[in-house]
């Protein structure tokens, strides 16, 4: 299990902004995907981490070949996503399939539960005959976890937790290999967060799918992930295995987040230094020059407004770190003591 | 690594069922019911069921077939004259003889309510269906595609927006058919038509663009995009069944309002003439007597607001019907 199923590389993906209603003229990029690179294996899990607006959702988007990349490249198995059209791509999207955020909105609200299970079959027809689809609609649901009896029901009979797994059913009907979620569990109830997390899990090991889970949620990102990627403002910041990041993170920007994760031991908490970061993120249509953190980075020096930092392993540490002043430090944000 | 196609994941047993509290209890609830459960059902299947079940849609429903049945065989319920009258008779007030009564020119009144239900039905549905057609398509067309597709059709739609109906008509009615011009009925219906409809679709769009704008944007097309979903079935499938409901409720309202158009074409002169009756026509020519003689009004109008009730609430019964939510 070592193959590359999915390999980003230098993926840049920017918005034009414009102005005028008739003459559109182009006075700025939103940068919200600049120039990322890595690579999903076959059945591992890659959490995507950051903070709202830092391009994760746009990643998905482009990994879902829903946009197309400004620059860089998608290679699923080696072939570049982007360039793909007609039947190559239906046959793309039966291997990558999507799972939304919010449960509310990703399901069409006069489909039944039945027909909303039962679309990717009939898009692609060739998966599943006619008469099978309705027996396997239900065996979907009954592989999330849903009555199958419910199968004539309409999304709003349902809870936030159950839509979710609607959606996950639909994601898994065509039997992908790859399974990317944006942000799958960020709007539901905490409790609920934990069911349809170990469902993911359960459904992974059966499966064998591989998965790019997107959230801004550290907790939850360590419960499935077997790698951590944490982006800021576009970029790569730090990429490890979920140890390497929660354990022993270098790059100022990881600390921070880690720091603000909550303590539930109230002795542990006194000794636990919360990094205060100053400040609010960069606008991504100018962001600043050289490293995007160093204006709210303790460590900024001359260097970082001019030199960009690159992803590379820095002396003393075992993973890559996007700062020139990578270290590692104290953190006590092990939430996992159990 | 395993092939997707040769192993599916349906045919393998679930590790372990989750255990989930209430999963599985319905199960076991009355037979006839889960029975019924297992019949595929898709929103027009339950559209229909819940059709059924209300009174308001069968009210309407058997009130527009009587329209439509008036309007196919008027003869069917009259044996009088609606185009001949004897003035003798003028204004004679609604009797055992004649319900409604005479009119100026003697003419029974009832026989002249139903005979006009032809000429006022057909224009008002015909052109209602036209309007939506035609103003749906390009509001979906415009608003999916967007871009200078959307520009285009957009500025096209303000120009006839710009036109006063009542000018736009005159002048597109006076070139056909003005006075001297010796058209028949079914002509001058479908002049009057097309006028109403050309001049109206622009709504029609608007309302449909604005909601395919709001819609387009949803989770749920990305979503259905990402499985693969080609234009065509984005569209019929998730953007039509989402942005209907506007669209009907304001059709169903046009019906009655180009009833009422077409009278005001007809009372200019420039509408349906003499012989050929309509609502509108009796509306328009009892209005001189409406002190004197006010049941010449009350009839037509009585059944022209049966009619245009009927549409409203057989409109109102299907979009509550469309909508999961409000059954």
């Amino acid at each position: 299990m070592t193959e590359n199923i999915i390999e980003v590389r230098d993926l840049v993906k920017h918005y034009p902004v414009t102005r005028g209603v008739v003459f559109k003229k182009t006075i700025g990029h939103v940068k919200a995907v600049d120039g990322v690179s890595f690579e999903l294996k076959a059945g591992e899990t890659l959490g995507v981490v950051g903070e709202s607006g830092c391009g994760k959702s746009t990643l998905a988007r482009v990994l879902m070949n829903l946009e197309r990349p400004t620059a860089g490249q998608v290679l699923y198995k080696g072939q570049d996503i982007s360039k793909l059209s007609g039947g190559a791509l239906r046959r793309l999207r039966r291997q990558i399939q999507l799972v939304m955020q919010d449960p509310y909105t990703s399901l069409n609200p006069r489909m039944t539960v039945g027909d909303l299970i039962g679309e990717p079959f009939e898009i692609h027809p060739d998966v599943a005959p006619r008469g099978s689809r309705r027996t396997k609609v239900k065996e979907l649901l009954d592989l999330v976890g849903l009555n199958p009896e419910h199968i004539n029901r309409y999304p709003h009979q349902f809870s936030g937790g159950q839509r979710q797994r609607i959606g996950i059913a639909r994601a898994l009907a065509l039997r992908p290999e790859v399974i990317v979620c944006d942000e799958p569990v960020s709007a539901l109830d905490v409790s609920i967060q934990a069911q349809v997390m170990n469902l993911l899990e359960k459904l992974q090991a059966e499966f064998g799918l591989s998965y790019v889970f997107i959230a801004h949620d550290l907790s939850v990102v360590r419960h499935l992930s077997d790698r951590v990627a944490v982006m800021y403002l576009g970029k790569m910041v730090e990429i490890g295995t979920e140890d390497e990041i929660y354990e022993r993170p270098t790059h100022p920007y990881t600390q921070a987040l880690l720091s603000a994760v909550p303590v539930p031991d109230p002795t542990l908490r006194e000794s636990k230094a919360i990094i205060r970061l100053q400040g609010d993120v960069p606008s991504p249509v100018s962001p600043p020059s050289g490293c995007r953190f160093r204006t709210r980075c303790w460590k900024a020096q001359d260097v970082c407004a001019q030199e960009v930092p690159l992803l590379q392993i820095r002396p003393g540490s075992d993973h890559p770190s996007a700062c020139h002043f990578a270290e590692k430090r104290e953190i006590v944000a092990t939430h996992e003591v159990a | 690594m395993s092939d997707p196609n040769t192993a599916s994941i349906v045919t393998t047993p679930p590790a372990t069922m989750p255990t989930e509290a209430g999963s599985g209890a319905p199960t076991n609830a009355g037979l006839p019911e889960s029975a019924k459960q297992q019949k595929p059902r898709g929103l027009l299947g339950d559209a229909w069921i819940d059709l059924r079940r209300k009174p308001l849609f069968w009210i309407s429903a058997t009130f527009i077939l009587i329209f439509i049945v008036m309007a196919a065989f008027p003869s069917l319920f009259t044996s009088g004259d609606a185009v001949n009258g004897t003035l003798e008779r003028s204004r004679v007030e609604p009797s055992s003889a004649a319900w409604f009564g005479y009119d100026v020119q003697g003419r029974d009144v009832y026989s002249r309510v139903i005979y006009g239900a032809r000429a006022s039905i057909v224009v008002a549905v015909v052109s209602t269906i036209l309007t939506l057609l035609v103003g749906g398509t390009m509001g979906i067309i415009a608003g999916y595609r967007g871009g200078w597709v959307d520009a285009l059709l957009s500025r096209i739609a303000d120009i006839f927006f710009g036109l006063p109906f009542v000018l736009g008509a005159i002048v597109i009615l006076t070139t056909f058919n003005g006075s001297g011009t010796d058209n028949g009925e079914w002509t001058i219906m479908g002049l009057v038509i097309m006028s109403l409809s050309v001049l109206s679709w622009p709504v029609v769009m608007r309302l449909m663009r604005s909601s395919v704008l709001a819609t387009k944007e949803a989770d749920y097309i990305v979503a259905a995009r990402a499985l693969g979903a080609g234009t065509g079935r984005i569209i019929l499938k998730h953007l039509l069944p989402n942005c209907l409901a506007p669209l009907l409720v304001y059709g169903t309202i046009m019906v009655g309002s180009f009833i009422g158009a077409e009278a005001t074409l007809s009372f200019l002169g420039i509408g349906l003439k003499n012989p050929v009756v309509s609502w509108g026509i009796m509306i328009s020519e009892a209005q001189n007597y409406i002190r004197v003689s006010p049941y010449l009004l009350f009839f037509p109008a009585a059944f022209l607001v049966t009619a245009v009730l009927s549409f409203v609430m057989l409109g109102e019964a299907v979009r509550e019907a469309l909508d999961p939510k409000l059954r």
